[in-house]
């Protein structure tokens, strides 16, 4: 399963900066397995969004988030709360928040970092959609991966090599920085990509090993 | 001055800037980038080398850089961020500085698979814009990305890439104004084959006042043959050829001769645009046309700074 850890509270109250209504997501995968976003998890963010007056306009769980057509049939259920929120806040893992965002026009933050697959992927039968980067940056893309979708990792992109929505590696690769804009120009937040980000701390990776104590 | 290099101080005094390539060997051979050196070394105000291009394994840049400072050449070093994480490229712009190159172009990097060596693991520790930023940083607050100090100064010209023919369309805009917060000093764009198009962009540059924040320099790049026109409207990441620019070359009956014409057709339109401050010419397997292309384009003799 993938194994995710909470996002400290000060970066999540961060996303939250400027909004008052939040749809909360949890699920009974992984995340729950990891005691990261299941029920007693969700439960308790609602408890802590409303002591600082943030309105939880509701909350669902998703049997498997990583599963689009589960995570589609959960949310319609609550299609009226989630378009009266400013956003979704969701605990699992990045593959879920992938899955969500394909499906809702409205901003979705992630709540939890994605630390390492434990020895099983989630299920997203077209490819990769989570790396276990261990600092999920879904926050500015739009929920659109680029560490995980884009062949270079470029975390201010486009690079040169995209055409026509594609990445230049192969034509039928969707270029992650084209679909990253698209959405974020949809929902009306494009000027997310307008700050500087500092370069990826990969020491909290897979990439370079197996994991360690810090 | 930033650097005081050559091609800076060209491009500071208002003087329409002309740089090229110098394509380092598939080999050893510094009398390949020695000779270009020589051929280029009046006709251009400063030559860039490429950094392992298209992903297939050349000479390094810092070499070439070095062997055309010993020219008396003014050389660009490009970096790229396919191959060399955030410690190798700190270390290897101190060499650079050390060893005289003061124009640094901050690259992505073409993807491993165009190269020879498509099983390579990519780095991409940094992106390019990242890397501009830490180029400015090393040479503002001498400071190494982890905040430590650098001994001595870190002089840079520092360049990045920008392709308007590239999408989204709208959005390229948008990036040149990242790269120039970033740090940008100098912009050298991919090649223009449709001039409307760069036209375009370079407007919507000049509206936002990037022109008159950053140097921009439009790539040109001079087609010998309809096969290389095929091959790079097919092949090379980042690189439109419109068809009616292939026709004209399928054509022709002196290939050669069209694919020059077609250059300088091109370069007296680029020269037209408001906001453009000289051309990168990138002659790619044909250094030799360049000397004739600067001549006949009418800037020739290069200004002496």
């Amino acid at each position: 399963m993938l194994i995710t850890e909470n996002k400290p509270m000060e970066e999540i109250l961060q996303y939250l900066n400027g909004e008052n209504k939040i749809f909360l997501v949890g699920c009974k995968g992984c995340a729950e397995g990891c005691q990261t976003g299941g029920e007693p998890q969700v439960r308790e963010m609602k408890q802590k969004l409303e002591e600082i007056g943030k309105k939880v306009t509701g909350l669902c769980l998703i049997d498997f988030a990583c599963n689009d057509q589960l995570t589609k049939m959960t949310l319609r259920a609550h299609e009226k709360k989630i378009v009266a929120s400013d956003s979704l806040l969701m605990l699992c893992c990045g593959i879920g928040v992938q899955a969500a965002a394909a499906v809702v026009d409205k901003v979705i933050h992630p709540g939890c970092n994605t630390i390492s697959l434990g020895g099983r992927h989630g299920e997203w039968r077209e490819g990769e959609r989570c790396l276990e980067c261990g600092q999920c940056m879904l926050e500015f893309t739009g929920g659109i991966c680029p560490i995980a979708r884009c062949a270079k990792n470029i975390i201010h992109g486009p690079c040169g090599g995209s055409e026509g929505g594609k990445c230049e590696i192969h034509p039928d690769l969707p270029c992650a920085w084209h679909l990253i804009i698209e959405r974020l120009t949809k929902l009306g937040k494009l000027d997310r990509l307008e700050g500087l980000i500092p370069p990826k701390d990969w020491s909290v990776s897979l990439t370079g090993g197996p994991p360690h104590p810090r | 001055m930033k650097a005081g290099t050559n091609l800076e101080k060209m491009l500071e005094s208002g003087n329409f800037a002309v740089t090229a390539e110098a394509g380092p060997p598939r080999g050893a051979v510094a009398s390949v980038v020695q000779r270009k050196g020589q051929l280029l070394k009046p006709v251009c105000d400063a030559l860039n080398v490429t950094d392992n291009q298209t992903a297939i394994v050349r000479m390094s840049s810092v070499s070439g850089c070095v062997l055309l400072k010993q020219l008396g050449v003014d050389p660009v070093m490009q970096v790229v961020c396919r191959d060399r994480n955030r410690i190798a490229i700190q270390s290897d712009i101190l060499g650079a500085v050390a060893l005289g190159i003061g124009n640094i172009l901050c690259l992505s990097g073409d993807y491993q698979s165009f190269g020879d060596h498509p099983t390579a693991k990519g780095v991409f520790d940094l992106d390019s814009i990242q890397l501009v930023k830490l180029l400015k940083q090393m040479r503002e607050e001498k400071k190494f990305l982890s905040g430590e100090k650098i001994s001595g100064e870190v002089p840079l010209f520092i360049g990045a890439a920008e392709n308007p023919f590239a999408d989204p369309f709208e959005y390229r805009v948008l990036r040149l104004a990242m790269k120039i917060k970033a740090g940008a000093d100098f912009i050298q764009t991919q090649a223009v084959f449709d001039v409307g198009k760069f036209a375009k962009w370079m407007q919507m540059v000049a509206d936002r006042g990037l022109d008159k924040q950053v140097h921009i320099l439009a790539g040109v790049i001079p087609i010998k043959t309809v096969g290389m026109a095929r091959y790079m409207r097919d092949n090379v990441p980042g690189v439109s050829v419109p068809d009616e620019i292939v026709n004209r070359m399928a054509d022709a009956k002196d290939t050669k001769e069209e694919g020059l014409k077609i250059a300088l057709e091109i370069i007296e339109q680029i020269k037209e645009i408001p906001g453009v401050h000289g051309i990168h010419i990138m002659a790619v397997g044909w250094e030799d046309i360049v000397p004739t292309i600067v001549e006949k384009a009418g800037l020739l003799p290069r200004p002496m700074i």
